[in-house]
């Protein structure tokens, strides 16, 4: 076995991207949805952190970059499930497919 | 020769990638809600394994503490207890299979065609003094502008969140 760096690392986080895409693209619940976004995130915020560690230590701008993009991504979960709580208020579901009442 | 550092290293990947497939692929949503859990802890898991204990924390706080409890709960207020989400049908999900493999793929084959080059400079080492002087500096590498903005956007999240998840009350005649 290989002494982990930073190509383990990028590996780690295009495999979880993608797998968030996955997701994204076969559900069809709101809530699941959202989970496979965050895991999108964390992919590109470990991707961050794994470039400041190896490339860039000089600086901390990719830690800083993280550290915004967690604030931003729980600002989008909350505003989301807002949303998300007002849909199932109105339509008794979070289903993407059964919400079209501005489809047409 | 495994040193105790690289079965970290390899007990964490395995933790985020397999919590993070099963959390995609479980057919109960409450229990995806579990495996992201699992799969946000093991990044935090990977932050303290490359010693940036800070943003290993703030992922702690912030993801695990924060967001997925927010999402337990919302899942709480939308679905039935105990029900399970209806099955997708097969051709969807071959493929959305497929074209995130072909993505991953070209991924990996540009990352692993690429020759990182590292700086050559002294390091700069991720402690809360340096994190802290940055964040709030305002020469160069500071990041008082975006803190600001930062706060602005949470304040309009928090006030957009209110309005509209509120309950409007209904019309009396």
């Amino acid at each position: 076995m290989m002494q982990p760096g930073l190509y383990h690392i990028l590996f780690i986080s295009t495999t979880l991207f993608f797998i968030g895409v996955f997701g994204f693209f076969t559900r069809r619940n709101l809530i699941t949805m959202l989970m496979s976004i965050e895991l999108i995130l964390n992919s590109v915020n470990l991707n961050f952190i794994a470039f400041n560690k190896y490339l860039w230590f000089n600086k901390l701008d990719g830690l800083f970059f993280t550290i915004f993009i967690i604030a931003i991504a729980a600002a989008e979960a909350a505003v989301a499930i807002a949303i998300i709580i007002n849909l199932s208020r109105n339509f008794q579901s979070i289903d993407v497919n059964k919400t079209d009442e501005m489809k047409f | 020769m495994m040193s105790g550092e690289n079965i970290i290293f390899y007990l964490l990947a395995a933790m985020i990638l397999g919590s993070g497939l099963l959390a995609v692929t479980t057919r109960h949503i409450f229990r995806a809600a579990i495996f992201l859990l699992f799969s946000l802890i093991g990044i935090a898991g990977m932050y303290f394994w490359l010693q940036y204990e800070f943003i290993a924390a703030v992922q702690i706080v912030v993801y695990v503490g924060g967001i997925t409890v927010l999402i337990i709960f919302s899942i709480f207020l939308t679905q039935q207890a105990g029900e399970k989400l209806p099955e997708q049908k097969i051709g969807r999900q071959i493929f959305a299979a497929l074209a995130a493999f072909c993505g991953l793929a070209l991924i990996m084959l540009q990352i692993f065609k690429h020759q990182f080059i590292a700086t050559n400079q002294l390091a700069l080492e991720p402690t809360v003094v340096n994190i802290g002087n940055n964040m709030l500096g305002v020469g160069e590498g500071g990041y008082a502008l975006p803190f600001e903005v930062v706060s602005i956007l949470l304040l309009a999240a928090l006030i957009g969140c209110i309005v509209i998840a509120i309950r409007s009350k209904p019309q009396t005649i």
